[in-house]
């Protein structure tokens, strides 16, 4: 595999580069909260750069392709308009974006989100136009956080899944694998193409391995598969895991798998919209029927909900692993301390009695 | 171990084996460093996994509302005044409580955990107001020369700065509502925010609608709020939220000598009259 070495002197500059072809979107510091330093995925202004020392960030970046609020949909309702009352699709930007610094556990959450959305049968027009514009230009991940359990769910600090080009930091300098074409045509355009030494491969190998290594929780799914939904959806330890839940979203809008959305109209004047906000399994109104029926009214079924999907149906349907990458990041975020990983390992040691 | 830790154990167990309660709420050690966990213990065995630590930052009167059992729960200072509000409102009864009293000594920030958070810094009642039983002897209070320094310093701004300030705050809210779950005055079936039928607020990260619905909770939190952090303890972005509610409880006490949560006779200012009210309109 082709491996491109970036000097670190060379990378503002190469960044610059990039923008005449790719609108660039990269983790920034955030405003300081609480005195909470803090990162956050953003489109980037013309003056700013992805920062690569910073910390995981507390969203995850598929807003940048799947926004929490994204318009789908106008139409006027003025008679004296042509068309007015037929809905058209907005017109949205979909030109090559470059998303910098994500995480390999994020990008290969991108392609879990991806089965959903681009299927054989339907084709979500909005991720797809946003997904296929886009081009992932990982960072590895040298020194895995308390939270990271990414080698237990597939994918790993040097996952390449999901990913265009992954950047290793390197002391001085990145070595940047390319993945896809699509890779090798982002680093054209920001002119890197210095390629590495042959000892280089052997280096992405060393920090790889010492990257796998310090993850240090373990969870295990090997057992997942073998039970029956009706087993696990039956099993009698989802009150105590339902306890201290207090039915926010926080998880659900901090995972970079979760991809429910909920569809809104909005007028003004003869104007009207229609987009779609982010929705949460955790919330009640989330299934809560025109009749007043919420068939999961019950706290302890919302949150039977999240895990059986993450780490049951989707696993059952796709055949593709769980719906959870390892990130860490509800583990960190959740208000209440429910932690996926121990529900994980719950389900996955559960023996239902003969 | 810790000797209050010891001895919240050997109360709750003691209340369960004597039948006293059905189950104990209470905190437990959570899955990551300096974090704790609301636990339910059922019998007297589990009541070994209950804590008591810095990191106790929830508010356990949230988990009673509603809840028919005999229930013990333990309870800081602000946890019971938010039990007290609890039973003038009607959420719960005193009788189906057993209330296990912890002086408390402030938890410690999440971000910098060798200080005290904020709103322990000035917190004036850190004894519980409403026990069966102390779990320790009580500590003393702190003596303020200025509790309301923060919320006198955004009164000080001109309109405009005011406005940037309360902007700038929620500028980041992704709206989880976390900290309106975490709230133990926020138990309405149905939050304005999820009307449906008809909808009062936008659903999109539309910046009027976010600050809707945190200055119209903040509204129904006045003169019932305890100021036990619950709130910003819940917040995955770290939104000073009480900044709007400390306005509000500063308003209380200035208007109508009221600090909510300690006297069980008594409704909150905005829920009752009085021919004393400051407000000229009302008489």
């Amino acid at each position: 595999m082709k491996v491109i070495k970036i000097d670190k002197t060379e990378w503002t500059g190469g960044i610059d580069k990039s923008r005449a072809k790719y609108l660039l979107f990269g983790p920034v510091k955030d405003k300081d909260v609480q005195n909470n330093e803090r990162y956050i995925f953003k489109q980037l202004s013309a003056d700013q750069f992805p920062d690569m020392e910073a910390s995981d960030t507390v969203l995850s970046p598929k807003g940048t392709v799947f926004p929490q609020t994204e318009k789908m949909l106008q139409v006027s309702l003025d008679p004296s308009v042509p068309d007015h009352h037929i809905m058209k699709r907005v017109d949205t930007d979909y030109s090559p974006r470059a998303v910098i610094g994500i995480r390999p556990f994020d990008a290969k959450a991108l392609t879990l989100v991806n089965l959903n959305f681009d299927t054989k049968d339907y084709r979500d027009p909005y991720w797809c136009d946003a997904y296929q514009a886009t081009t992932f230009v990982g960072l590895a991940v040298n020194k895995p956080s308390q939270f990271d359990f990414s080698t237990s769910m597939g994918s790993s600090p040097f996952g390449e899944e999901g990913l265009d080009v992954l950047l290793v930091d390197n002391g001085s300098e990145f070595l940047a694998k390319v993945i896809t074409d699509k890779g090798q045509s982002f680093l054209d355009a920001a002119g890197f193409n210095k390629s590495a030494d042959e000892s280089s491969a052997q280096k992405i190998e060393e920090l790889k391995a010492a990257a796998e290594k310090a993850v240090a929780a373990k969870v295990g799914t090997d057992n997942l598969t073998k039970r029956t939904i009706l087993e696990l959806h039956e099993a009698p330890f989802w009150n105590d895991i339902a306890f201290a839940y207090i039915n926010c979203g926080t998880c659900t809008f901090v995972c970079p798998t979760c991809w429910c959305f909920d569809i809104q109209d909005e007028t003004k004047g003869k104007s009207s919209t229609r987009f779609r906000n982010w929705d949460s399994c955790m919330f009640p109104l989330f299934t809560l029927h025109g009749s007043g029926h919420n068939p999961r009214g019950e706290k302890v079924q919302r949150v039977r909900q999240r895990f059986m999907h993450k780490l049951k149906y989707f696993l059952d349907k796709y055949d593709k692993g769980t719906m959870c990458v390892g990130c860490g990041r509800c583990v960190q975020s959740c208000p209440v301390n429910i932690d996926i990983r121990e529900v994980c390992n719950i389900m996955n040691n559960y023996e239902p009695k003969k | 171990m810790d000797s209050l830790t010891k001895k919240i154990r050997e109360i709750a167990s003691n209340i369960l084996k004597e039948g006293k309660v059905e189950m104990v709420i209470g905190f437990t050690q959570g899955t990551i460093p300096m974090t704790s966990k609301p636990y339910m213990a059922r019998t007297p065995e589990q009541t070994e996994n209950f804590i008591w630590d810095r990191h106790c930052t929830l508010n356990l009167a949230n988990y009673i509302t509603g809840r028919k059992e005999k229930i013990g729960i333990i309870a800081k200072g602000c946890d019971s005044r938010n039990i007290v509000n609890h039973i003038v409102e009607n959420k719960i009864s005193r009788d189906q409580l057993y209330i296990i009293g912890v002086p408390c000594t402030g938890m410690a920030d999440k971000h910098n955990p060798d200080e005290l958070r904020d709103n322990c810094a000035t917190c004036t009642h850190r004894n519980p107001v409403i026990f069966d039983i102390m779990a320790a002897e009580p500590v003393e209070e702190q003596k303020l020369d200025d509790p309301f320094a923060d919320v006198k310093a955004i009164e000080a701004m001109d309109k405009d700065a005011k406005w940037g300030h309360f902007q700038d705050l929620l500028s980041n809210c992704v709206r989880c509502y976390a900290c309106r779950n975490a709230c133990p005055l926020c138990y309405c079936p149905t939050c304005f925010v999820d009307e449906s039928a008809p909808q009062w607020v936008g659903k999109g990260q539309n910046k009027t609608d976010i600050q809707t619905f945190h200055f119209l909770r903040a509204f129904h939190c006045a003169g019932r709020c305890t100021d036990c952090g619950a709130c910003e303890a819940a917040c995955p972005m770290d939104i000073h939220v009480r900044a709007f509610t400390r306005k509000l409880n500063k308003d209380a006490l200035d208007l109508f000598g009221w600090e909510a949560g300690l006297d069980m006779t008594k409704r909150p200012p905005l829920d009752t009259f009085n021919p004393d009210d400051p407000n000229d309109f009302i008489k």
